[in-house]
């Protein structure tokens, strides 16, 4: 996927123009939104605060000890008789599912939702290469269908009206006509159903991976996940470095997190732990799964101050509560992830050359810290990355000489007071003339008038008035 | 909830840190908070060489600006006893990111965190730091106040209740909740006119929410996000204004007598 972030500002700007987006957006984030409130203040707010803390304690934990415990994780897999495989970039990912894919003979291939595999842009080199590739989640059935890009993590298609969605399935699909949604559902369900029957790979993501027990945990809803990686013959897992937990207990601890976070459920429809290939036993499953452990840029970013970013369970929560987002949708990033997350992951993996306008694209209102499940601290890393700008000199040099302006005027009483004045006299001046970034206010607000005499003026007066008596 | 262990300021001289916004926009704000911590008997003192917090090169990414902003906050209110400020925002920055942009300076460092320590918003100072929250205000028409509740304050200062307790206090004022009153106006500073799209998307939701309401006025403890939702109303032709906490809480004491 083209990084088009440096582009976030126009992006943003023509969103906000298309009124059916910007409704589904804002309705589908304000019911996450008010979705998660009363998931985690079910059993009071303390509850709520107790589950997030001990979330983040034990996502920071397992980052702690990432090194070993990808190592234990992995010797727990091979016992499984799970076949494990690395993979530095998305390059190398990508060749060991063609690998795996040509090993295996496989032709048709259903996939369950994974972002990562977005990241790594599996479905466009896999279909290059001749094979048949289907999403199944059914937001992303809808964007595949449409040719587009997932806008939300967990909900791929909340800048879809269901009008707009419908007629995408029944000019791409041949669904007829139909203003139901229960309808349009079982109709997808059909048209899938014998496509996962007839799939030779399944491949999906990884919500967790447990190092004690060398277990891969999957949530989702729709049951197709499930489908994916039991029906076909072979299962590839494609899985960030940065999902492993150290226990068992630490799964049974974020899977009550994660739903609640990102869709307001106490537990999700599935919650699947995938432990190997079929056993001699088991009435199905593949017979030969595969888990690539996928670093493409995680190790550098746990290198930085920025590590805690890597312990994100992806849940979406940030999206919804965060006013830019709710204004812009998620395809103003530019990138894979929107909203803040987004925000923060975009420089850090694509380069911060190629996403400059994303740290600035908050006004820190600390919403996705709030209502994070793990308590990254969002707008810190926003101000840190603002600070990386500076000091790599890609930040505005208007901006930057204003700064420096605004800055001298505030450091000694004189120049302040010079500045009150001069602010003054100017509006006076230029009346209704307004330029530059004065014209950017003015645009959407009344541009307020300075008061004709500072504070500091009135109380010299009134400490003088007061001396007098 | 207060945050826990912070010395009371009570019997203290408050030196009034009264930023920049108000300084130059809406001084009678200034006046306001002095009107009312003098009628609770608090001595006020107005350090003339103070000028800004910084905040606005701080966020902005450039923390040298933004020291040399900050170390002049320091001098002008060096060996003040506590400082009360008419703005979460400010307050956060003095608090929360004053000890970490001078952490290992061994001279401005502890001036940093000694600042940090002693300073208070307005709404906090009343309610949790003097244990006000009766002014004995009254207003003249029965209204309903809405709020806008500024990110900085809320999140990082947990404020919120301390303003509704004030008003609730007013004879004739009832408060009345804006829809969405915890989700940011759209200012954040550089942000309004570097990105004044999305501002104006935000702020327009903001406008929808308290048009949309039953509140005859909006209070908030922020300038900054007034001038932006003020402005914004303003251009919506609706009627209702947000105004200042303490402007509101002057307001209702014009013409009371002062507890004795």
């Amino acid at each position: 996927m083209k990084v088009e972030s440096n582009n976030f500002i126009e992006l943003a700007s023509i969103a906000i123009q298309n009124t059916e987006q910007q409704a589904a957006v804002r309705r589908g984030t304000r019911n996450g939104y008010l979705n998660r409130l009363a998931a985690f203040t079910q059993f009071g707010y303390e509850h709520g605060q107790h589950l997030r803390m001990q979330a983040a304690a034990a996502k920071r934990r397992a980052l702690k000890s990432l090194p070993d415990l990808l190592e234990e994780a992995e010797a727990r897999m091979t016992e499984n008789g799970i076949t494990v495989l690395w993979a530095e970039d998305a390059a190398e990912a990508r060749h060991h599912v063609q690998e795996i894919a040509a090993r295996h003979h496989v032709k048709r291939i259903v996939k369950s939702k994974s972002m990562l595999t977005e990241e790594i842009e599996l479905n466009d080199v896999l279909q290059g290469a001749g094979l048949d590739v289907v999403e199944t989640d059914l937001g992303e059935y809808i964007v595949q269908i449409g040719g587009e890009h997932p806008s939300h993590i967990v909900a791929p298609i909340i800048h879809k009206s269901k009008e707009s969605i419908r007629d995408l399935m029944v000019e791409k699909l041949g669904m007829p006509f139909t203003d139901s949604s229960g309808e349009m559902v079982a109709f997808a369900r059909q048209r899938l159903r014998p496509i996962y029957l007839d799939a030779d790979m399944g491949i999906s993501g990884g919500n967790f991976v447990v190092a004690e027990t060398g277990t891969i945990g999957l949530v989702t809803n729709e049951g197709n996940g499930r489908l994916c990686t039991s029906a076909p013959r072979v299962h590839v897992v494609l899985v960030g470095i940065e999902k492993v937990v150290e226990s068992v207990e630490d799964y049974a601890l974020l899977t009550q997190v994660l739903p609640r976070a990102g869709t307001g459920q106490h537990m999700t429809v599935y919650t699947s732990m995938i432990n190997g290939p079929r056993r001699p036993d088991d009435p199905d499953g593949p017979e030969a799964v595969y888990v690539v452990l996928v670093d493409n840029g995680r190790s550098a970013i746990y290198a930085t101050k920025y590590a805690e970013v890597l312990t994100c369970v992806r849940c979406g929560a940030c999206q919804n509560a965060c006013p830019v987002y709710r204004s812009t949708g998620g395809g103003a990033y530019g990138w894979v992830y929107g909203g803040p997350i987004g925000a923060v992951l975009t420089p850090l993996y694509v380069g911060l050359e190629n996403a400059k306008p994303l740290p600035y694209a908050s006004s820190l209102c600390g919403a996705c810290k709030q209502v994070c499940p793990v308590d990254i601290d969002l707008p810190r890393m926003l101000l840190d990355l603002r600070c990386d700008m500076e000091v790599r000199g890609y930040g505005s040099r208007v901006y930057g000489v204003g700064l420096w302006v605004w800055s001298f005027t505030q450091r000694w009483p004189w120049s302040y007071r010079l500045a009150a004045w001069a602010a003054r006299v100017g509006q006076r001046i230029m009346g209704r003339w307004h330029p530059g970034p004065i014209g950017a206010w003015a645009k959407y607000r009344d541009v307020p008038t300075f008061a004709p005499k500072t504070f500091h003026q009135l109380w010299a007066e009134r400490e003088e008035v007061m001396s007098r008596k | 909830m207060a945050e826990p262990n912070r010395e009371s300021p009570k019997g203290k001289t408050v030196s009034l840190f009264v930023t920049c916004i108000v300084d130059m926009m809406y001084p009678q704000t200034g006046m306001s908070v002095v009107t009312i911590l003098e009628r609770l008997g608090v001595k006020v003192i107005f350090p003339m060489a103070q000028t800004c917090c910084g905040q606005p090169a701080f966020n902005g990414g450039n923390r040298r600006e933004a020291a040399r902003v900050a170390k002049q906050f320091l001098r002008a209110f060096d060996g003040a006893e506590v400082i009360v400020t008419p703005s979460g925002s400010c307050a956060t920055m003095v608090r929360h990111e004053f000890p970490t942009l001078f952490a290992g300076d061994s001279f401005w460092g502890p001036r940093a965190e000694r600042a940090a320590s002693i300073t208070w918003e307005f709404s906090e100072y009343l309610v949790d730091g003097l244990g006000v929250t009766d002014l004995g205000g009254r207003l003249d028409t029965p209204r309903k106040v809405g709020l806008h509740d500024a990110c900085h304050g809320l999140r990082l200062l947990k404020l919120g209740r301390q303003a509704r307790a004030l008003i609730g206090g007013i004879e004739n004022a009832e408060v009345s909740e804006v829809p969405d009153c915890d989700v940011c106006c759209g200012f954040g500073g550089l942000f309004a006119v570097k990105m004044p799209d999305v501002s104006g998307s935000m702020l327009q939701d903001k406008v929808n929410s308290i048009t949309g309401s039953e509140a005859d006025v909006v209070v908030t403890g922020d300038a900054s996000c007034l001038t932006q939702i003020n402005g914004g109303l303003a251009r919506s032709e609706s009627a209702v204004r947000c105004v200042h906490l303490a402007d509101l809480l002057a307001e209702s004491l014009e013409g009371q007598e002062a507890p004795k």
